[in-house]
């Protein structure tokens, strides 16, 4: 089966695009002054204006506009001159003007591209364009009542709707994908891109061909994706299920389907009526925006550095491996903070470890973001230079910065109260030599005879007796001189 | 003359004198609303005090009748239509809070045309309104309800909406002064949309001067609104110099094709006369595009106007039906039945046409093209203006007609707004004044226009016409 | 031709429930305007930029500044049919 499987993934060619929805972090929604916050009590963040209520109208927030340029500029697009809102015409509970105002034909940005990691190789994936629109409310079905309940809380929630080009060749690399546009993006600070709290957003476009073939086969929309694991995994799904209608001689047909994660299927949306016919028709209640040269030099110039620069610019000023700068840009704050301490301690590889493994291991452990860590630099700095001198261990400094994470106490403190000092003094180590070599004569007898690579069981045995807190690299020097030097 | 047979300026002139108090002239409106409000049927909700502010300036403390789609807040504000029934709006419109601010005193809310669809004020849901001058004619629409009041003295004034001629056909109807502002002058926020591109909020006035104080009121940028101007508010009153020496005024001579009512066309060349005798110098011109006005608009505004009305569908407020069949128990069920029993016939017919037009496969036939015939139109105004100060046509084409007459001929009825419709397509200010009588004692009106936001050219030509004739001195006995 | 099957489509676009003998109304009424409406037609609007807005305002915005929301309670007060702060309606069946 499998080979057989193997023979029909060859024939075929996966083509996948990805809508990408954000949801921006602006303080107020993007056509009146009600909070974006998230988790407030039904209705309670609502104005006539986002309930949609006879004689009302919108009016932008130029911070959404300002957002949308730099995801647009980001994302490598041409921004137009022009910008306008259409209507988009149709009827759902949960839109409550019974129209979105969204961007038709002159959306913000357009053509434009992300450079992706995928496997071994970068690949471009076209961004088509990005548009601004309004989210709708949220409806809850209680089927014991029969009713469904709405929620406007989220009306009139400012979000930029980003489409890609059908460039994604598999499951996988959609996946790089958006976990790409997602730092990308959080570097940009104009979105948390939260699928949890459903800040990002995604729909999948999939359909496939024979090698070779110009046109695209048709596509079926995928919904209902709610982790990046969901969406390759409903693409690996789709794809399969499509060829195997097509080997078996049936046409895939274009539709919606929704990904049910617990039978890890695509389940059809029996939808009541054709295609939507939506109406789009410009926005009366807005006028254009006309978006200058000068506008975008002066939104381009407040850009942060991309992923892609930070990790070229710490690969190049601190001669860090690809694999290391890859790791520390996966989070801005913690490059960032990789940063301030190198200014305090030049020593960009130790530094680089420390971050990416044992802190980092700290904070998903307890699920933390650096800022609620209330770590600094100097904390982290203070505790690789002691490492260095020798008065404390790495397994003992570990061991402090979980105490760090949870007490308030200084470094100092924590060492003195735990006893966490490292022993390096020459008399109590030899002490420990001691024992240590007379109760492993064997040992020592084949170190002797030249294995040398039995020192480091007698060194771990002296650090058992130490609790840890032995010098280990000087407890290894002093045993070799011992055994072999005589 | 009793108080509510006065106007508002000679109002404010007793009450600054404090020979009357607002409560004296509040209760002279009031038992006139009591007396003839069965005739009329001028108001579709009534308030039994005045709907006031306690924080005004107490500058203005004048009854007020606001036309009912235009939100007063915990008020019921209903379109004259079922859908909206019992809906008050937890907001005011801004120019209602403008109003109640100089101390205006609402005395409730104006019948009209259900969604200001319409010429006659047949369609309301509260039923028809009657005109003052003859109880078996229509005063006109949609705001039917706010001319009727002002000609019947049931309010000093009032506030209207015009989206193809709404104020101003009304009130050529009824005898009354009507303007629509330059678009962009008055607030939208808290008017019931129909055509958002087109729709303007105006006064409706006894005389010219009171159309001036009125607009002082209402006039000025809103920042909750996109699409008003940020231009500043002239003291319209001052333009009322008389002086209108020299001045420029075009005649279309696409307003005078065969077939106008031969009463309609006397007056309006008398009126030519009286203010030629004051000076202004008239000239024939022509804007090629008039006969494509009315069809622009019934596909730009219907198609604004089914997209303003989806939101009309039981979820939130207002009327919210479900079929009698049990079967049809389903959400889609719910606003199929709601709109059906909630709107009337011309409002399903405007809704569907509009849908229609904007539909796949129709857009660029229909609603793109008309965008394009109204580039055309406001250009023909654009090279008229270049020349000329301010074009005069009559109002309507016939004088108020019969009730239930044009009920059932929509085109017939949509063919009415044809001298209208040209300002609102083009944007720019147009009054009503009236210019005489029909042998039937019908009110016959003049339109005036002129260029955006030059009211006060209006306001000059108007006022210098009326001062020198009688007919805003002739009142209706009830 | 605007014909009864036509009405019945676009009321279904609306969401309005037409009976057949308003559909057939409907239609005769339609077909009218439609045909008057025609007269558009005769104009050569090749070169001519379409209108959506007659003022020519551009850049119309306002700040991210919060302002006060009207809150649960007056919110749902103009609600046909609530439930603990929410907008009852019949079940929505996906």
């Amino acid at each position: 089966m499998a080979q057989k499987e193997g023979r029909l993934m060859k024939q075929y060619e996966t083509v996948i695009g990805l809508e990408v929805h954000l949801q921006l972090n602006t303080k107020t929604k993007i056509f009146c002054g009600c909070s974006t916050d998230f988790g407030k009590s039904p209705n309670s963040q609502t104005c006539p204006i986002c309930l949609g209520l006879p004689g009302t109208l919108p009016v932008l927030n130029k911070k959404v506009l300002e957002s949308a340029m730099k995801i647009g500029l980001a994302l490598n697009c041409k921004i137009n001159s022009l910008v306008k809102f259409d209507r988009k015409n149709y009827y759902y509970p949960d839109l409550p003007k019974a129209y979105q105002i969204s961007q038709y034909d002159f959306p913000i940005a357009h053509t434009g591209y992300l450079d992706v990691k995928t496997g071994e190789n970068i690949k471009r994936i076209n961004v088509l364009r990005a548009h601004m629109e309004e989210d709708a409310g949220k409806l809850i079905h209680d089927s014991s009542i029969k009713s469904s309940l709405v929620d406007y809380n989220r009306t009139g929630t400012p979000l930029v709707e980003i489409v890609s080009d059908p460039d994604m060749r598999s499951p996988q690399e959609a996946y790089d994908y958006l976990t790409t546009l997602k730092l990308a993006m959080q570097y940009l600070d104009v979105s948390d891109c939260d699928m949890e709290k459903g800040s990002l957003r995604c729909d999948a476009n999939v359909s496939i061909r024979e090698f070779g073939q110009k046109e695209l086969g048709t596509k079926a929309e995928l919904k209902n994706l709610n982790s990046f694991k969901a969406v390759k995994s409903s693409l690996e799904f789709e794809v399969k299920r499509q060829i195997d209608l097509v080997e078996q001689g049936e046409r895939v047909i274009q539709e919606t389907r929704l990904w049910d994660e617990g039978k890890q299927i695509t389940v059809s949306m029996r939808s009541k009526e054709k295609a939507h016919d939506y109406r789009y028709f410009p926005e009366p209640d807005l006028v254009p925006f006309m978006v200058d040269a000068e506008n975008i030099e002066s939104v381009k110039a407040t850009l942060p550095e991309s992923p892609a620069e930070k990790q070229s610019r710490l690969i190049k000023d601190y001669e860090l491996s690809d694999y290391d700068s890859s790791v520390l840009v996966q989070d801005k704050e913690i490059a960032d903070f990789f940063e301030s301490c190198i200014k305090k301690y030049n020593q960009p590889k130790k530094v680089c470890n420390w971050i990416t493994g044992a802190f980092k291991q700290e904070l998903n452990a307890r699920k933390l973001n650096l800022k609620d860590a209330n770590i600094t630099e100097d904390d982290l700095v203070c505790l690789i230079e002691k490492v260095e001198q020798g008065t404390l261990s790495n397994l003992a400094a570990k061991d402090v910065l979980k105490i760090k994470f949870d007490e308030k106490k200084s470094i100092d403190d924590i060492i003195k109260d735990h006893g966490f000092s490292q022993v390096s003094d020459d008399e109590t180590l030899k002490k420990v030599i001691d024992e240590v070599i007379s109760e492993n004569s064997k040992v020592v007898e084949q170190i002797k005879s030249g294995k040398e690579g039995a020192i480091g069981f007698l060194v771990g045995q002296s650090m058992k007796k130490t609790q840890g807190k032995a010098n280990p690299k000087k407890i290894g020097e002093m045993i070799k001189r011992r055994i072999i030097d005589g | 003359m009793k108080l509510s047979e006065l106007t508002a300026h000679e109002l404010l002139d007793l009450l600054k004198a404090k020979k009357e108090t607002a409560d004296s002239i509040f209760s002279s409106v009031k038992n006139v609303i009591d007396a003839t409000e069965a005739k009329i049927n001028a108001y579709a909700h009534i308030s039994d005090k005045p709907i006031q502010s306690k924080n005004s300036s107490q500058k203005f403390q004048i009854p007020i009748a606001i036309k009912d789609n235009i939100c007063i807040k915990d008020y019921p504000t209903t379109c004259s239509s079922h859908i909206l029934k019992d809906f008050k709006p937890p907001y005011n419109a801004t120019v209602v809070d403008k109003l109640l601010n100089s101390g205006a005193l609402i005395t409730g809310h104006a019948n009209m045309d259900e969604f200001a669809f319409g010429s006659s004020t047949e369609t309301s849901f509260f039923g028809p309104t009657k005109n003052p001058w003859n109880l078996n004619c229509v005063p006109g629409g949609s705001s039917g309800g706010s001319a009727a009041a002002v000609g019947a003295h049931e309010a000093i004034w009032a506030l209207g909406s015009d989206t193809g001629g709404s104020i101003r056909q009304p009130a050529s109807f009824c005898g009354v002064v009507g303007l629509k502002p330059t678009y962009g002058r008055v607030s939208r926020y808290g008017l019931i949309a129909f055509a958002s591109s087109l729709d303007q909020i105006g006064p409706l006035t006894k005389d010219v001067e009171d159309s001036a104080l009125l607009l002082n009121l209402i006039a000025g940028h809103d920042k909750l609104d996109s699409t008003s101007a940020n231009i500043p508010v002239p003291d319209y009153t001052k333009s009322l110099t008389g002086d209108i020496k020299n001045l420029k005024i075009g005649i279309p001579k696409e307003y005078f094709i065969e077939g106008i009512d031969p009463e309609i066309k006397e007056s309006i060349l008398q009126a030519i006369e009286v203010l030629k005798k004051q000076g202004a110098c008239f000239e024939e011109i022509s804007l090629p595009h008039t006969e494509y006005a009315v069809a622009t608009y019934y596909i730009l505004a219907t198609a604004e106007a089914s997209s303003n009305l989806s939101r009309f569908d039981g979820v939130q407020y207002g009327l919210r039906c479900h079929p009698k069949d049990k079967r049809r128990t389903s959400l889609i069920d719910m606003y199929e039945e709601t709109r059906h029993q909630g709107f009337g016939q011309e409002a399903k017919r405007r809704i569907m046409l509009g849908t229609y037009s904007l539909s796949s496969g129709y857009y660029d036939a229909y609603y793109l093209r008309a965008q394009k015939v109204r580039t055309l139109i406001k250009n023909d105004f654009n090279e008229a203006f270049k020349e000329f100060d301010a074009i005069l046509t009559p109002t309507s084409p016939t004088t108020a007609f019969k009730i239930g007459e044009k009920a059932s001929d929509p085109l017939s009825m949509y063919l009415s707004d044809i001298y209208t419709i040209s300002a609102n397509l083009a944007g720019i200010p147009a009054l009503s004044l009236p210019c005489g009588f029909s042998k039937e004692g019908l009110p016959i009106g003049l339109q005036i226009m002129a260029k955006p936001f030059d009211e006060e050219m209006i306001f000059k030509i108007a006022h210098s016409y009326e001062q020198n004739t009688e007919w805003h001195k002739k009142k209706v006995a009830l | 031709m605007i014909k009864k099957d036509d009405v019945q489509y676009i009321s279904h676009l609306s969401r309005i429930y037409i009976d057949d003998s308003e559909a057939e109304t409907l239609a005769k009424n339609l077909e009218d305007i439609l045909s008057y409406i025609e007269k558009l037609k005769m104009l050569d609007v090749k070169d001519v930029k379409p209108t959506s807005h007659v003022l020519p305002l551009k850049n119309v915005f306002r700040e991210d500044a919060l302002k006060e929301s009207l809150g649960q309670e007056n919110a749902i007060k103009i609600a046909v049919e609530s439930e603990k702060g929410f907008f009852k309606v019949p079940q929505v069946i996906e």
